[in-house]
């Protein structure tokens, strides 16, 4: 239960001036690294903050062409062990000027993937808030593969009707020749008043 | 001597031991024949095992205090269920008629009760198709990947999921908008829905070619619907229990809450199921065991069969609640995760501060330091024993908790195919019932010409029925087949029930009836057998009749709807019913109930006035 304590008073560490002075032009990103990689979670550390900074730098430059951000360029403050923090980005020429919330976010939005890819992340464990993240393309409607297997279904069923019907119709014609075949014959055997003991054999009727 | 009611001309209306004797060795051509015992068991049991015994069976057991509601189910089973089937096997074998044949036979006042029987029939099997139609409707949108009821659709906009989906979840969405396109209330119709339109037509021409022949083609087709669940249930329990959380469902499942048998409610609905779980008065079993040899021992057939379907119950209701503890627990495991990141993302934690095992803990602490800020996130509290009793009954655990876990679970298409086909098979085999009670009597009422090949009356009677079901293929479809199964399987098959009862121990006699099942089998049945038809069953009958009515009549009746502008959305609503659903109900129960009563009469005053006429006439002549 230290732990707690210990860990709200880290996140209260305020770093870096600008940062806060102008957090209506900073953005929040937050970063899940347990929950996006699970087993393969990296450490958070400078390392991978250089490396944000340095794709963000990307990013601005794909979106202003002819731009010449640095890596100094991008201000980080208020880190917290959740990895949490915030960035402003100061204009490559004017350091003392910063690029507007809607401009930084057009940029990310612009390289989104390339950013995600860097981290191997995704647009839910690496979040900047306040930059929607865009719907996943869904998979095309797939009505029709209903209406085939209804179709291949009603299909065999008409088909098994159809010919059950029809193999009765057949079945019922033969038995009413044999029946009339039977008739004729015992017929015969009474016009000709042989009274045989009901023994009807075809080979005697002609 | 015995009660027995008096029943002039018994004796002429029915083929002596002689007779039954010739018939036997003969092997009179006209009337069907089971191949072999084997396909008369499996139509038995395919009959009797349906769709209740997975979506109504479990939730009544875990409802009613688990484990403990087996001891009432079980003595019920044996004191009403085995009885009655006795009685219907042997009253089928002996008279050797179907439902109406048999009652009339008995004694020509007591058609009604056939005709009742086939009334019943009919309408439970409208509404029990819908059902299979659904589940085909289901099956047939099973064959992609990802299911579609695994996600939203988009809006118009494809800026988000539609509304009404992420209100409520998309399994909800996919069964209450996709498939049914349900209408706020019962009164506004909406139109025919075509996708169930299609769904009926192909279960309709099933259920046709599967009986097309009568029991020459279903006997065939038993084989595979009757043991194919029991096969699929097999391969669900295996992979219910692999996955987590399977063993706090079938705990929670089976968990005895002794306090729930003083209460008269648990009886009531053990009694009411056992009743339902038999297809008792539904007229098939009679015509079945009409096609028996009549040495078949059928008191063997009714004891195996009672304890098949026992086992079956408990067997089934394992495997759902394997698959529910499954669904719940990741449930609770995705709201808790919610609740443990909205905490991480307002203190700024990190990942592995707060897990499940100390969220409890870590939540009083934040609380006692930041009350207005924990109170402004708006945690959600998760209830795993609210989750694992939520949506277990009916369509509902079919439709719903069934289809949500499976999209949860690896490989989920043919998860799906497998449930549905299994859900299939357990419908169209009880159908096969139903289809042999309304056919067979409508041949023996002359009501379908008697020359008519058993293709063409199988062809009749299918496009019937599709014509009418599709009553329930409109957009309030759903509210009709809730109406018809709480009103049409309930009071008639119990007054039914009783009727038979009473015929068979008074009017028939009870001794000629020992004295059938003496030359059937061999043996005379013992004291157990006589004091169940004579005094428990009728009275356990009775019991569950007249509480029933009584609680219903006192009860303002209110159903439940879909209706995405509710406040309790996306909870149903419940609402009452229209004052003119009053009329429908008392046709739709109250007209096979009274069947009896009426035939009877009418046939008295039919009787009194022929009579009349000739002795007018007999004196007209003799004046002359």
């Amino acid at each position: 239960m230290r732990r707690f304590w210990l860990l709200l008073c880290l996140s209260s560490v305020v770093a870096g001036q600008s940062c806060t002075e102008n957090a209506s032009d900073g953005t929040k990103v937050r970063i899940s690294l347990a929950s996006g990689l699970k087993d393969k979670a990296y450490m958070w550390n400078e390392n991978e903050m250089f490396l944000f900074r340095s794709t963000l730098a990307y990013a601005m430059r794909k979106h202003m062409q002819g731009s010449d951000f640095q890596v100094s360029n991008i201000l980080v403050c208020r880190e917290t062990q959740r990895v949490s923090f915030w960035f402003v980005v100061t204009s490559s020429m004017d350091n003392s000027t910063l690029i507007s919330k809607e401009m930084v976010r057009e940029a990310v939005r612009k390289s989104r993937d390339r950013i995600n890819g860097a981290f191997q992340l995704t647009d839910q464990t690496l979040e900047f808030l306040g930059i929607e993240a865009i719907m996943p393309p869904q998979p095309e409607h797939i009505d029709s593969r209903w209406m085939i297997v209804f179709s291949v279904f009603i299909s065999l069923v008409v088909f098994v009707l159809l010919l059950m019907i029809m193999l009765s119709v057949v079945q019922k014609k033969r038995k009413r020749n044999e029946k009339t075949k039977k008739e004729t014959c015992e017929e015969e055997i009474y016009r000709n008043t042989v009274v045989v003991q009901g023994i009807c054999n075809s080979t005697f009727s002609d | 001597m015995r009660l027995v009611l008096p029943n002039p001309g018994l004796d002429l209306r029915i083929p002596n031991y002689d007779d039954l004797e010739r018939m036997d060795k003969e092997e009179a051509g006209d009337r069907p024949k089971w191949d072999n015992k084997a396909q008369y068991i499996l139509t038995c049991v395919g009959f009797c095992i349906g769709i209740g015994n997975v979506w109504r069976f479990p939730y009544l057991c875990q409802s009613h205090g688990g484990g403990a509601f087996l001891i009432p189910y079980l003595i019920l089973l044996v004191l009403e269920g085995m009885p009655l089937l006795l009685l219907e096997f042997a009253i089928g074998q002996r008279l050797r008629k179907g439902s109406v044949g048999v009652w009339r036979a008995i004694n020509p006042y007591l058609t009604g009760v056939g005709i009742a029987s086939m009334l019943v029939s009919l309408l439970i099997g409208l509404y029990y198709n819908t059902l299979i139609a659904w589940i085909m409707w289901y099956l047939f949108n099973s064959f992609q990947d990802p299911l579609p009821w695994a996600q939203c659709p988009l809006n118009e906009n494809r800026t988000e999921y539609v509304a009404e989906c992420q209100e409520s979840s998309t399994v909800d969405y996919y069964f209450y908008r996709v498939t049914l396109n349900s209408t706020t209330t019962i009164a506004d119709s909406g139109g025919l829905h075509w996708p169930i339109v299609l769904s009926l037509l192909a279960a309709w021409t099933f259920i046709c070619i599967c009986y097309i022949r009568g029991i020459g083609t279903s006997g065939k087709a038993v084989y595979v619907t009757a043991i194919l669940p029991y096969i699929v249930l097999a391969i669900f329990l295996i992979r219910g229990l692999t996955l987590k959380g399977a063993l706090s469902g079938i705990k929670f499942l089976f968990t005895p809450d002794v306090d729930e048998l003083i209460k008269p409610t648990t009886w009531l609905d053990a009694g009411a199921q056992v009743f339902y779980a038999f297809s008792i008065a539904w007229g098939g079993l009679i015509s079945f065991s009409s096609y028996n040899p009549v040495h078949n021992n059928c008191m063997q057939d009714a004891v195996i069969l009672s304890a098949i379907t026992g086992l079956t119950s408990i067997y089934a209701a394992t495997v759902t609640y394997t698959i529910i503890g499954f669904r719940a627990t990741e449930k609770y495991d995705t709201c808790m995760n919610e609740n443990i990141r909205t905490l991480l993302n307002a203190f700024d934690l990190p990942e592995d501060a707060v897990n499940q095992s100390n969220y409890d803990t870590a939540l009083i602490h934040l609380n006692s330091s930041y009350p207005e800020t924990v109170l402004g996130l708006g945690l959600k509290t998760c209830d795993m024993q609210k989750l694992l009793s939520e949506g277990v009954e009916g369509t509902g655990l079919a439709f719903i908790v069934f289809t949500e876990a499976i999209t949860k679970m690896p490989g989920s298409p043919a998860w799906s195919v497998l449930f549905f086909v299994m859900l299939l098979c357990l419908g169209i085999s009880t159908l096969f019932g139903n289809i042999e009670g309304v056919v067979v009597p409508l041949k023996d009422l002359n009501l379908l010409p008697q020359k008519w090949p058993q293709e063409a009356l199988t062809g009749v009677t299918c496009v019937v029925a599709f014509i009418l079901s599709l009553l329930f293929a409109q957009n309030s479809g759903l509210y009709w087949v809730t109406l018809f199964d709480n009103f049409a399987g309930s009071v008639p098959l119990l007054s039914i029930g009783l009727a038979e009862l009473i015929a068979v121990s008074y009017i028939y006699g009870i001794d000629r009836f020992n004295e059938d099942l003496e030359f059937m089998i061999g043996k005379k049945p013992c004291i157990f057998w006589q004091a169940s038809w004579r005094f428990i069953s009728p009275i356990i009958i009775l019991v569950i009749l007249v509480f029933y009515l009584v609680t219903q009549v006192q009860e303002e009746l209110t159903y439940l709807v879909w209706d995405p502008n509710s406040e309790v959305f996306p909870v149903l609503a419940s609402i009452p019913y229209p004052s003119w659903i009053n009329a429908i109900i008392f046709l739709v129960a109250g007209i096979p109930s009274l069947t009896v009563p009426t035939y009877a009469l009418c046939r008295l005053v039919f009787v009194c006035c022929k009579k009349k006429l000739k002795s007018n006439k007999i004196n007209l002549n003799q004046l002359s």
